[in-house]
């Protein structure tokens, strides 16, 4: 479906207009309807200026890297509070030499992906289930709603007395947190799908299959991202906490071990990796986004 | 054989100025496996929902390929009786026969709103209407046709989100026609559309009608659109047919002629006077 993608949409430039305008005449009147005005020939491109434009979001971020490097070193902030972006940097540098950064980093990379499938797998699965079927909605619907109301990171206590500080503690929490969001959006996605689209696919005697494929699944999509996006966010802020209070390796146990021995360079350097990979994160959900939705409004025209 | 009833469909077409075009196209479409409509006959009908009783026997016989309009009041059943129609609901009690057994993509309904998938591409949408037949060598040609048919082949490509709202409804009706119906039934098609795109929709509708040879029925709120396009208008009131009237007049049918607007008049006169009945 998306091979079609490629077909010129691109908008034409001052020389091309006339050709461009001309075509869609003769095609209007080909089809007969003289009296609409193409929403494609009328819109209007505003001038650009492409470079800064994908310039602009870094220029806050800039600037206070600048503000901060410039207060660490004047000394109006001292380096006991904030150490300098430098230090930070040379701290990183150290690390990554020495390999435990790498090693942390990956650490924590792999609990939250592995956490994240198992539990946004779960999450999707119980979602799709009750979405179709009633008799599932209504044999685990409720008690998935009362566990909900459980906030997951109060389980650690009760976790670690099950799992020690163990990777499966770990695991088991990112899971539980992931589950959720997937669960309820999945759901939402599916119950909100327009029932006419469905009547439409039933008429035209599209199989169960086919129906949940051509109509059901993508009709669900848009809230299926959204569970994901939320659910990105949940996965590192537990997997933070987790690795802060039970753990022997990752970021959160480095932080932690870099606290007692008042390496603030190395803590702070472990909150900004932590920004870095849910940021990261992020970006690729959305770049996915962008990619299933693209017949979205919302993702056309930019 | 095939080829044999495709020329008692053209006999059978009313003859009028254009009949030569119309033949040209018959003979084209000829090559291309077209067929003729279905007869139906609909005999004691009824539909209720719980207490309330919206179609109180309906008898009525509708000849192969003809073009029939259904117009009344807002909430009188004329939804109802499409829907028992098409077989997306069962009746209460009577019975609806078609002249011969209908495979499934022999019956399609366009509605209101397009229901076209906004995830798929006008084409994909168009292919959707081949039914059981969408994974055929030739689907994708057919469907292409069916766009060129309603004068959309440029718009392939684009996703329904960019089409006005005319342009979708066109995509709906290629969708409609690609499994070459010989029953359309239509609720209020163009009931969204603003006055010119209507007017230009009107004449799609009965170009393809007499292409295609199916037979049609059409609801429609606008006594004026029923009167323009069908050979018979029915006036449903009260769950029964209150009127059946024959529009003998010649196509293509001048809009705003005096025969149109008497037609159209006698109509409205009816329908007014039961609204003041039941007030
Ligand atoms: N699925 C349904 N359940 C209950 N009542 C219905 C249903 N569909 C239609 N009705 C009722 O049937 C009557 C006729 O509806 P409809 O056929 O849609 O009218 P219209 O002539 O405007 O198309 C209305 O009173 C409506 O409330
Ligand atoms: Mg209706």
């Amino acid at each position: 479906m998306s091979l079609i993608d490629s077909l010129p949409r691109r908008k034409a430039f001052s020389s091309e207009v006339d050709a461009g305008s001309r075509e869609e005449n003769a095609s209007k009147q080909k089809s007969g309807a003289p009296f609409r005005s193409d929403r494609n020939g009328s819109s209007s491109s505003a001038p650009k200026l492409p470079k800064v434009d994908g310039l602009i979001p870094w220029i806050v971020p800039l600037a206070i890297v600048l503000v901060w490097q410039l207060a660490c070193v004047t000394g109006f902030v001292p380096s006991r509070v904030l150490p300098a972006p430098t230090d930070v940097a040379l701290a990183g540098w150290k690390l990554l030499l020495s390999g435990e950064l790498v090693r942390n980093i990956w650490v924590s990379f792999w609990r939250a992906s592995i956490g994240f499938v198992i539990g946004g797998g779960i999450g999707f699965a119980f979602g799709l289930a009750n979405g179709l079927s009633q008799l599932s909605a209504k044999l685990t619907d409720t008690t998935l709603q009362m566990v909900r109301n459980i906030p997951h990171l109060a389980l650690i206590p009760l976790v670690i007395l099950w799992f020690g500080i163990d990777e499966s503690a770990k695991l088991f929490l990112v899971a539980l947190g992931v589950f959720f969001p997937i669960y309820l959006n999945t759901l939402h996605g599916i119950r909100t799908v327009d029932p006419q689209l469905i009547e439409m696919g039933r008429i035209y005697g599209m199989t169960d299959g086919e129906l949940f494929r051509r109509v059901i699944f993508p009709g669900a999509l848009p809230s299926i991202f959204v569970g994901l996006r939320f659910a990105l966010g949940i996965m590192w802020l537990t997997l933070i906490v987790a690795e802060t209070i039970a753990a022997s390796s990752g970021l959160g146990y480095m932080a932690m071990q870099a606290r007692e021995f008042m390496l603030i360079d190395v803590v702070v350097l472990s909150i900004l990796i932590y920004a870095l990979l849910g940021k990261l994160a992020d970006s690729a959900s959305r770049a996915l986004e962008r990619l299933t939705l693209s017949w979205h409004p919302a993702f056309q025209k930019k | 054989m095939q080829e044999a009833l495709r020329f008692q469909s053209v006999d059978a077409e009313p003859v009028d100025r254009a009949d030569i075009v119309v033949q040209a196209r018959q003979l084209r479409r000829g090559s291309e496996g077209a067929t003729r409509g279905l007869s139906l006959t609909i005999r004691g009908l009824r539909k209720s929902f719980g207490d309330n009783e919206v179609l109180r026997g309906i008898d009525l016989h509708i000849p192969s390929g003809q073009f029939v309009a259904i117009v009344g009041r807002s909430g009188c059943g004329k939804s109802t009786l499409l829907r028992l129609v098409a077989g997306l609901d069962a009746p209460t009690a009577g019975s609806i026969a078609f002249g011969e057994t209908p495979r499934a993509q022999d019956v399609r309904v366009m509605f209101q709103e397009p229901r076209l998938l906004p995830w798929a591409r006008v084409l994909s949408n168009v292919e959707v209407g081949l039914g059981r037949e969408r994974s055929s060598a030739d689907a994708q040609a057919r469907a292409e046709r069916a766009l060129v048919e309603v004068g959309l082949g440029d718009k392939r490509g684009q996703w329904p989100s960019v089409l006005s709202g005319g342009q979708k409804q066109r995509v709906a009706l290629a969708r409609a026609l690609v499994s070459q119906p010989r029953v359309l039934a239509f609720d209020e098609p163009l009931g969204a559309l603003d006055a010119l795109t209507r007017i230009s929709m009107q004449q799609l509708l009965e170009r393809v009608w007499r292409d295609q040879g199916f037979t049609a029925i059409l609801v429609t709120h606008d006594v004026a659109e029923a009167v323009a396009l069908a050979d018979r208008v029915l006036v449903i009131e009260d769950g029964r047919i209150a009127q059946d009237v024959t529009i003998d007049l010649p196509r293509p049918r001048r809009r705003g002629s005096a025969e149109l607007a008497a037609l159209e008049g006698e109509i409205l006169k009816h329908l007014l006077e039961g609204s003041e009945d039941t007030q």
